[in-house]
């Protein structure tokens, strides 16, 4: 992984419900990104800076557990 | 002829509908509305609500007890409410044992500290235990079943009142699932209140893993400490464990599905409506239920101050800081009260994830407010 790369992970376990960004998509700091689900509740994901969308690791019904890579952003 | 006429007439249940049965029927639509419309509690709410407008339709019957000697017009929700709640008291313990199943204690075996913002939150259930029984003129039974709806849990609050003050059951458990409900207008303007901003941003260490092992003892040896010091906790401390148990085994997969959703769902049912049926005009619309809606209302804001503060204060001692949002889940209500502290700290700071931290006083909450059931229980009936 190069430097101007992030990763953005899983803050919880919990289960994908949505992936609000394509690859290719420019993104800026605090845009939600993913929407994960736990105990029924759905929160978003953001991104802690702004850059490309590079990868994207998993998809919509995924169980993930707390640090997985969801998305990667140079 | 006339008085076969008069009586047909007189049978019209219109002609005995009184303003208090309007009344009552106008909030049970408005808890049908509060559960459809805003999706609040709706597994809660719905029956309820439906189980007040039958119980305030006049000469139905549907709440009489019936007779062994003779088949007649069944009070089901009567036979159901007078055996399952009045006579045996098992749908609470029973729900109990579903919540068992439902629920990770891991965010509480991984920071066993937040034992104590559960318990702290239990501060509102003394709070108006005293207040009841000094100011308000009810018996120490009373005083403890109303004390109880502080600890945000309805079947908690439905076994106490069953056990110790069967009169104001119906007001207690109206309360209890009311102000549930509500969790979400009652909890942030007391979060906001009693926390600086700096502090509703701060980030909590993720939580170490918790190993299978430490999640099969956890309900063994939990059930085993708690009844040994509180035995009248039991029925509901060792229903819970015994479901969590089944839960964490890993063994008995078709045991643990049955209690999260069949039995769960089947409890549930039969225990709304019958709550919702208890709730008939001449037993909800008196000056008590005020003071109970009252007084329930202030033990729930003082359960969450108290988690709120104590963890503010657990702070002036402790290297790992606590996000003081959690402190208000230690009032049982889950999720909902978890859920709270999650979208409160996520508007602080979009990346703060406070939902698996807020689980644990929400779970030691549970713990915590059946417990306290079984202190006033023994209390009440020394």
């Amino acid at each position: 992984m190069s430097d101007s790369e992030t990763n953005i992970v899983a803050p919880m376990v919990g289960k994908v419900v949505n992936i609000l960004v394509k690859e290719g998509d420019e993104v800026e700091e605090n845009d939600p990104v993913v929407t994960l689900e736990a105990m029924k509740i759905e929160m978003p994901v953001v991104t802690p800076t702004s850059g490309t969308v590079t990868e994207i690791n998993v998809s919509p019904g995924d169980v993930v557990e707390a640090d997985t890579v969801l998305i990667v952003i140079e | 002829m006339t008085e076969l006429l008069e009586k047909l007439v007189n049978s019209i249940g219109l002609l005995h509908v009184s303003v208090g049965n309007i009344v009552m029927m106008l909030v049970g639509a408005g808890m049908i509305y509060l559960a459809i419309r805003r999706e609040m509690e709706p597994y809660e709410l719905l029956p309820i609500g439906f189980g007040i407008i039958l119980a305030n339709l006049p000469l139905t019957r549907l709440m009489d007890l019936g007779s062994l000697d003779k088949t007649q017009v069944t009070g089901i929700l009567g036979v159901f409410f007078h055996f399952t709640l009045y006579k045996w008291n098992i749908l609470p313990p029973l729900i109990f044992l579903c919540i068992g199943a439902m629920t990770d204690f891991g965010p509480l075996i991984a920071n066993p500290k937040m034992l104590l913002l559960g318990a702290a939150a239990q501060i509102g259930v003394f709070v108006s235990f005293f207040l009841a029984l000094a100011l308000f003129g009810f018996n120490i039974a009373e005083a403890c079943a109303i004390g109880i709806i502080g600890g945000a849990d309805g079947p908690t609050t439905i076994y106490t009142s069953a056990v110790l003050a069967r009169n104001i059951l119906p007001a207690t458990a109206a309360a209890a699932y009311t102000y549930m409900a509500l969790v979400a207008f009652i909890q942030p303007p007391i979060m906001l209140a009693l926390t600086t901003k700096k502090e509703r941003q701060i980030k909590m260490k993720q939580m170490r893993h918790v190993s299978k092992t430490e999640k099969i003892l956890f309900p063994m040896l939990g059930s085993i400490v708690i009844i040994l010091l509180v035995p009248m906790s039991a029925p509901l401390v060792g229903m819970l464990m015994f479901g969590n148990l089944l839960r964490e085994s890993g063994v008995v997969g078709r045991l643990t599905h049955t209690a999260q959703n069949e039995l769960m769902n089947i409890v549930t049912i039969v225990l709304m409506i019958c709550i919702g049926a208890s709730m008939s005009a001449e037993r909800m619309l008196e000056t008590r239920t005020m003071m109970i809606l009252g007084l329930g209302l202030l033990a729930f804001c003082c359960g969450s101050a108290g988690g709120i503060l104590l963890a503010k204060f657990m702070n002036l001692f402790s290297k790992d800081k606590i996000n003081p949002l959690i402190g208000s889940a230690g009032v049982s209500a889950v999720p909902m009260a978890a859920r709270i502290s999650q979208i409160m700290g996520q508007k602080e700071d979009p990346r703060n994830f406070l939902l698996m931290h807020a689980m644990g006083p929400n779970v030691a909450g549970v713990i915590g407010s059946a417990v306290a059931a079984g202190v006033f229980i023994a209390l009440a009936n020394s």
